[in-house]
């Protein structure tokens, strides 16, 4: 019988029922960070518990690591503190971490990629809501709370019921300007912030196996801003070529046989959903939100939606809300809106790509007197890799401040935060109230080329025409 | 580890009314540089409840009447956004033992199950009542029962539904499923050997 991937992999690492009809399921590759995860080894120490597959565990430090501070202690004592207690526990524990030292660190879920640790057919989960930016692997990988952390990290497993699948095809050639981010801004849009509950996302058709590998983590990166904890792609030789070679990939004797045995989690032909959407890539425009959450979103050329044109008396609560705290005049364009900050990074776009497309465009460009711009890589890898290529520089020169690996303003804890008020036209993921680090702070969701144009105009812009993009 | 079987809750309501309510407004970020859990409970929905100086908004977890209520009821989507169990703890520690709404974001639902703190949906109908109940005599006992689904306030029984493993593990006292993942180790160790890449 056909299975997709979602039903092979579950299948491949279920260990028994439980007696509440959960399913124990093996989880084979952990990854923790330092805020999600104190705790749960207190909990370990309290049940005087061990770890029991120290060598599938890796850590790093991502959300509290300031950006433009390299040396210890940190200014803030309990970002401090937290790291620390990984270090502590990493140590004795015996497990791998990322340290800042080694040159490897960064945002978790850039990481385990560029390690190669995230592979094909394998399980992974992390306490970090964003873990489902490894599916673009073609891996299972749930976001999970800290009493999660800690049975993973006793038993390698954890308690879990099946998910729904749900095939989202897109199919045909995005247009010029329209980027993997645009993609999923409209795919949340479209079947709403909570449309995902219960589902794992297979995104798939010929855009998807077009995109890069990063392009695919974006777009599962944001899954559970649908609602949906886990999305992912099915694996295919732009996945192989990716992985051959990094340090944790199978090497030279045991690749074939790997990739071989990777091919076979690829959704069959005729394999069962519980659900199938289909989106045309020509109908999908370069995206921005206008409210509180991701799902409230527009194209860069229609207007802020007003409470006389809700669809529902919830949809009128909900635009009545979000409209007050951002500030925003109904019915108005977006484009032209005012932003205080420009912010280039986090785990759904911090990678490589990101940077060298936005230096595609502002090279001799300037941010606008007055913007604070700041690019942050998501990990020390990709900064290297973006110095080696001199975008640092490009970037500098524009007037954006080339900072160090980290969540960074992605939320609020590290020093870069929102002040007041401040509009921030953002590359991360999350819209909410006070995300940003002001109580009052606003965020405005967006790709990092059109980051980049509202860099460049000081206000909302529509990147085709600021950089004259013509094509992809 | 024997854990307390959760067949019922009793106690005060408060609504605190919304759809999408996220797990950055339930517990903002900055609350989380910690390395316990303790002490979260004061900070629970700190931004909406508390001005800039300190000093107190509008909220209903601010009126005097709703204090030392154990039951939270919502809109739809509660609990959407980051996977932080600091969620769920700052609401338990708060004092909340339960919560009733439309229905719930994912992480945010099992975080809270495996606290042994219920998550039960309402249709929005019924939680009105039981809000309106609340707010004539913010002092009148509502009682959820997860052996008969339902919630009994003032004389008026409404219907409630929770996923049955959910269900069935708070009843049974397996809500934190610790004690029975170390049971299946032996069986851990025979899955992980079939794996190739955790074989190697």
């Amino acid at each position: 019988m056909p299975k997709n991937l979602f039903q092979k992999v579950w299948d491949d690492h279920t260990v028994r029922q439980l007696a509440n009809g959960q399913t124990q399921l093996l989880i084979g590759t952990h990854l923790i960070h330092e805020v999600t995860s104190p705790q749960a080894f207190g909990m370990l120490r309290d049940l005087g518990l061990k770890v029991a597959f120290p060598h599938r565990t890796f850590a790093t430090v991502d959300h509290i690591v300031p950006t433009d501070q390299f040396i210890e202690p940190y200014a803030d004592p309990l970002a401090q503190a937290m790291m620390d207690e990984l270090r502590k526990n990493c140590a004795q524990f015996g497990i791998t971490f990322f340290d800042r030292a080694t040159g490897k660190q960064g945002i978790v879920h850039i990481v385990g990629p560029e390690q190669g640790i995230t592979q094909p057919g394998t399980t992974i989960a992390c306490g970090d809501s964003h873990t489902s930016t490894h599916g673009a692997f073609g891996a299972i990988a749930f976001g999970i709370g800290t009493s999660q952390v800690r049975d993973v990290l006793a038993t390698q497993t954890m308690a879990l019921g099946e998910l729904k699948v749900r095939r989202i095809e897109v199919n045909g050639k995005l247009p010029p300007g329209v980027y993997a981010k645009d993609v999923i801004l409209h795919i949340i849009r479209m079947l709403g912030v909570n449309g995902g509950t219960g589902f794992a996302y297979e995104y798939a058709g010929s855009t998807f196996d077009g995109f890069s590998m990063e392009e695919r983590m974006t777009v599962c990166n944001m899954s559970i801003e649908g609602g949906a904890r886990v999305g992912y792609v099915n694996p295919d030789e732009t996945t192989f070529a990716y992985l051959k070679g990094r340090p944790y990939a199978p090497k030279a004797a045991n690749w074939d046989t790997a990739v071989s045995h990777w091919k076979s989690f690829a959704s069959d032909p005729g394999a069962p959903y519980d659900d199938v959407v289909k989106i045309n890539a020509a109908d999908i425009a370069p995206s921005v939100t206008w409210g509180i959450n991701p799902g409230q979103g527009i194209s860069i050329s229609e207007n802020i939606p007003s409470p006389e044109t809700a669809t529902s008396a919830d949809d009128k609560a909900g635009i009545i809300e979000a409209l007050a705290y951002m500030k925003l005049p109904a019915g108005a364009p977006i484009k032209g809106t005012k932003i205080n900050v420009a912010f280039l990074g986090s785990c759904t776009n911090g990678r490589l790509s990101d940077f060298q497309e936005v230096a595609k465009y502002i090279k001799g460009r300037k941010v606008a007197p007055g913007i604070k711009a700041i690019a942050v890589p998501g990990s020390q890898i990709v900064a290297l890799q973006c110095e080696k290529l001199g975008l640092d520089k490009i970037l500098s020169e524009a007037g954006f401040e080339w900072r160090a690996a980290g969540c960074s303003m992605c939320l609020a804890m590290n020093p870069d935060k929102l002040i007041g008020d401040q509009l921030c036209a953002s590359s991360s993921n999350r819209n909410f109230k006070g995300r940003q680090g002001s109580t009052t702070g606003r965020t405005i969701l967006m790709s990092p080329v059109m980051v980049a144009a509202a860099a460049v105009m000081g206000q909302i812009a529509d990147a085709r025409e600021v950089f004259s993009v013509t094509q992809n | 580890m024997a854990l307390a079987k959760i067949t019922s809750v009793f106690g005060r309501a408060v609504n605190v009314p919304g759809n999408d309510i996220d797990t950055d407004r339930i517990i903002p970020a900055r609350f989380m540089k910690c390395v316990t859990f303790d002490g979260l409970g004061e900070f629970l929905f700190y931004d909406v409840r508390k001005q800039l100086d300190g000093t107190e908004k509008s909220h209903p977890l601010n009126e005097p009447r709703f204090k030392g209520a154990t039951i939270l009821l919502s809109g739809a989507n509660f609990g959407c956004g980051s996977s932080r169990e600091h969620a769920p703890q700052a609401i338990a520690k708060y004092g909340f033992k339960a919560v009733i709404a439309e229905n719930f974001a994912e992480i945010f639902f099992g975080n809270s199950t495996t606290l042994g703190m219920p998550c039960v949906t309402a249709s929005r109908e019924d939680i009105a009542k039981i809000s309106a109940f609340t707010e004539a005599d913010p002092q009148g006992e509502v009682a959820i029962d997860l052996v008969k689904l339902e919630v009994r306030f003032g004389g008026q029984t409404v219907k409630i539904a929770q996923r049955e493993s959910a269900r069935n593990a708070l009843v049974n006292g397996r809500w934190d499923a610790i004690g029975e993942l170390i049971d299946g180790l032996p069986a851990v160790k025979i899955t992980a050997g079939k794996l190739p890449y955790l074989a190697a």
